[in-house]
């Protein structure tokens, strides 16, 4: 179906499903009752989940299938985001063409980017990526934040943010439509709440919008790991001195791998613009870089669903784990007499809350030490052990390798 | 007619003349074999020919063209295909994926975005690959990981990627190094018969004469940078220089 293969169908259907039903899955626990905080079914982390995921699917084509370690992805989110807002400045508050521009700006910063880094692999385009960024924040933060051009706040107005003000032009903002990103007047804010039981269910515009437009670049992502386009990055990947005595350029592959990247990057900043108008340049910062690497390496390199996995993993981990605090960890353990529950309590508190970095990276440490193919990679790796186990033969030659069967 | 001309190559590097004024010429259709001890600029010849050198002097013409200053990518579109001293593959890939790249590379050139179409949907690629694996005896394994096969396979694997081009010229790089004598002789087997069924020309350096003598039509003996004798290999045997420079001390 769709061009897929039956596994690739049913993975798309899979995740079809998973991510349209979020809202529902996400929220298992009711209301009122004391599990109601591990709940991630509220707009605002829903859509972060499907607009990181977005950004790691896109990462993946870059890193997942030529190999090269991009430290600098941050770069496009931002300028997507800068592209998005001043759409909303200049024309009004429809998400459309704001979310087309941010797409076509990264791609242009991709290109200028992409074609000097490129001409080193390895660590030595890793370090040129990250300075990048970091020029990219420079300029954001500071030098084209000050006033210029007759504009007040320059381009990216500093450490504030860009945002939209009411003396904006905006000039195909008409009295009928909302005061607050929209599409055709649906406003990206609007929720509708679903009451079942004790249970309490969120269903968001802005969620939908994203999960939508996730699911038709997963899906476009599929296409190019099974494309020819893919074997060749890919090959990049496993020996590009080969690939090169093979007739193959490999410069164009891995700069159009680059772009198609950052383009996708650029769409996950324009979107999360969409969902809330204000652009700040701590999203281009090296720590934005860093964890889309974290989320595609955590969920699998080189395998279909595993960066949405890993992308939805630290959201998960950065939302939810931060606000265990030391009262809830007492709550927990006050069965235990006081002078046993206090010493558990004020160790766990170092993992949780603030300290949910601290088991980020453990949990990352375990995936990489353990799973070299990441959490999807472990999955498949087990259901082969267990498929042999049961089916004898049938398992034979087939290693759990992310890169060529990353389909399941 | 004479497929590939070398004419007064040199190659200098710091203190070393790797190569000194060094003349070749390959007829087509023809197994040309270089031999040579142990530094004699073997390999640094085999790398000017495919655009990892670049000499300080000289030409090399390739079916009227000059294979100087182009890049490898060029050269192998040009129809020049290599077989390197260890083998080079897609270790990750499976072997008819191995296969499959040179043969989109050969259809679609040195580059194309192709990200719609199903890579296993291509058919004509596929036949074609799965028949040159027929061919070289790897069809049966096509699915397995390149890298989990062994020395003797992944040389083959190589040959066949080499084979899907049809290279107007194959380069080996000691194709039975590091082989059992068995495995050598089925490598000879193969070659030959590639030799009968498709009329290749190829060049061969080698260091083992059992190959050079079973295989090639024409012999090249290079000692220090320079070529010191060249002729048919009944009569390369009984060359005195050679024996000098080249039998005399390595096949004592």
């Amino acid at each position: 179906m769709l061009g897929l293969n039956r596994n690739d169908t049913l993975l798309l259907i899979f995740v079809a499903i998973i991510t349209l039903a979020a809202p529902i899955l996400m929220n298992p626990f009711p209301t009122e009752s004391s599990l109601a905080q591990f709940n991630a079914g509220y707009p605002d982390l829903m859509q972060r989940f499907v607009i990181f995921g977005i950004f790691a699917i896109g990462y993946n084509i870059l890193f997942g299938l030529t190999g090269y370690l991009s430290f600098g992805h941050a770069a496009f989110l931002g300028a997507g985001s800068y592209a998005c807002v001043w759409m909303f400045k200049l024309f009004g508050y429809n998400v459309l063409p704001g979310i087309v521009l941010s797409v076509i700006v990264a791609g242009i910063f991709s290109v200028a980017i992409g074609y000097i880094s490129l001409r080193r692999s390895g660590i030595y385009f890793s370090i040129l990526t990250l300075a990048f960024a970091q020029m990219s924040f420079a300029l954001a933060y500071s030098v084209l934040g000050q006033d210029m051009w007759g504009l007040k706040g320059g381009l990216t107005n500093g450490e504030t943010g860009l945002q939209v003000y009411s003396n904006d032009p905006q000039i195909f903002h008409s009295e009928a439509a909302p005061n607050l990103p929209h599409l055709f007047g649906v406003p990206m804010r609007e929720t509708w709440i679903w009451e079942y039981g004790a249970w309490q269910f969120q269903f968001n515009a802005g969620f939908y919008l994203c999960a939508i437009i996730m699911l038709v670049v997963f899906y476009l992502s599929m296409r190019i790991f099974r494309s020819p386009f893919g074997l060749m990055l890919r090959a990049v990947k496993t020996n590009q001195n080969r690939l090169n005595y093979t007739g193959v350029n490999t410069k164009p592959y891995t700069l159009a791998a680059f772009v198609i990247s950052g383009m996708y990057a650029g769409l996950a900043g324009g979107l999360l613009s969409a969902m809330d108008p204000l652009a700040g340049a701590e999203r281009m910062q090296w720590t934005a870089s860093g964890e889309v690497v974290l989320m595609t390496i955590l969920g699998g390199a080189g395998t279909l669903i595993g960066p949405v996995l890993g992308a939805g993993m630290i959201k998960y981990f950065e939302n939810i784990f931060s606000k265990i605090n030391k009262g809830i960890l007492e709550g927990w353990f006050s069965f235990l007499p006081e002078s046993v529950a206090d010493p558990i309590v004020s160790v766990l508190y170092l993992f949780t809350g603030s300290g949910w970095h601290l088991t980020l990276g453990l949990v990352f440490m375990l995936v990489v030490i353990f799973l070299p193919g990441g959490l999807v990679g472990g999955l498949i790796g087990a259901g082969r052990r267990l498929f042999r186990r049961g089916g004898g033969k049938a398992a034979k030659n087939t290693q759990p390798t992310p890169t060529s069967q990353a389909a399941e | 007619m004479a497929i590939l001309q070398v004419r007064n190559v040199s190659k200098r590097f710091g203190g070393l003349q790797a190569l000194n004024d060094v003349n070749l010429s390959i007829e087509e259709g023809k197994v040309h074999a270089i031999i040579g001890p142990n530094g004699a600029g073997k390999s640094t010849l085999l790398n000017c020919f495919v655009g990892r050198l670049i000499p300080d002097t000289g030409t090399v013409m390739f079916d009227g063209k000059s294979l100087l200053g182009i890049k490898p990518h060029e050269i192998n579109q040009a129809g020049v295909s290599r077989v390197f001293q260890t083998p080079e593959i897609f270790g990750d890939l499976s072997i008819l994926e191995n296969v499959m790249i040179p043969s989109f590379a050969s259809r679609d050139g040195s580059f194309k975005v192709n990200w719609w179409n199903r890579a296993d949907r291509e058919k004509d690629v596929q036949d074609h690959a799965e028949a040159v694996l027929q061919e070289i005896g790897l069809y049966e394994k096509r699915h397995e990981i390149a890298d989990a096969m062994s020395r003797g396979d992944k040389r083959r694997l190589e040959m066949a990627m080499c084979l899907s081009q049809d290279p107007k010229l194959m380069l080996l790089d000691e194709p039975t190094a590091g082989m059992s004598r068995a495995d050598t002789n089925a490598t000879i087997d193969l070659l030959k018969r590639l030799g009968e069924t498709r009329g290749l020309t190829k060049i061969v350096i080698e260091h083992d004469m059992h190959v050079v003598f079973s295989l090639a039509h024409y012999v090249s003996v290079l000692a220090q940078g320079t070529v010191i004798a060249e002729n048919t290999p009944d009569l390369i045997k009984g060359d005195q220089r050679v024996k000098e420079a080249y039998l005399g001390t390595e096949a004592e």
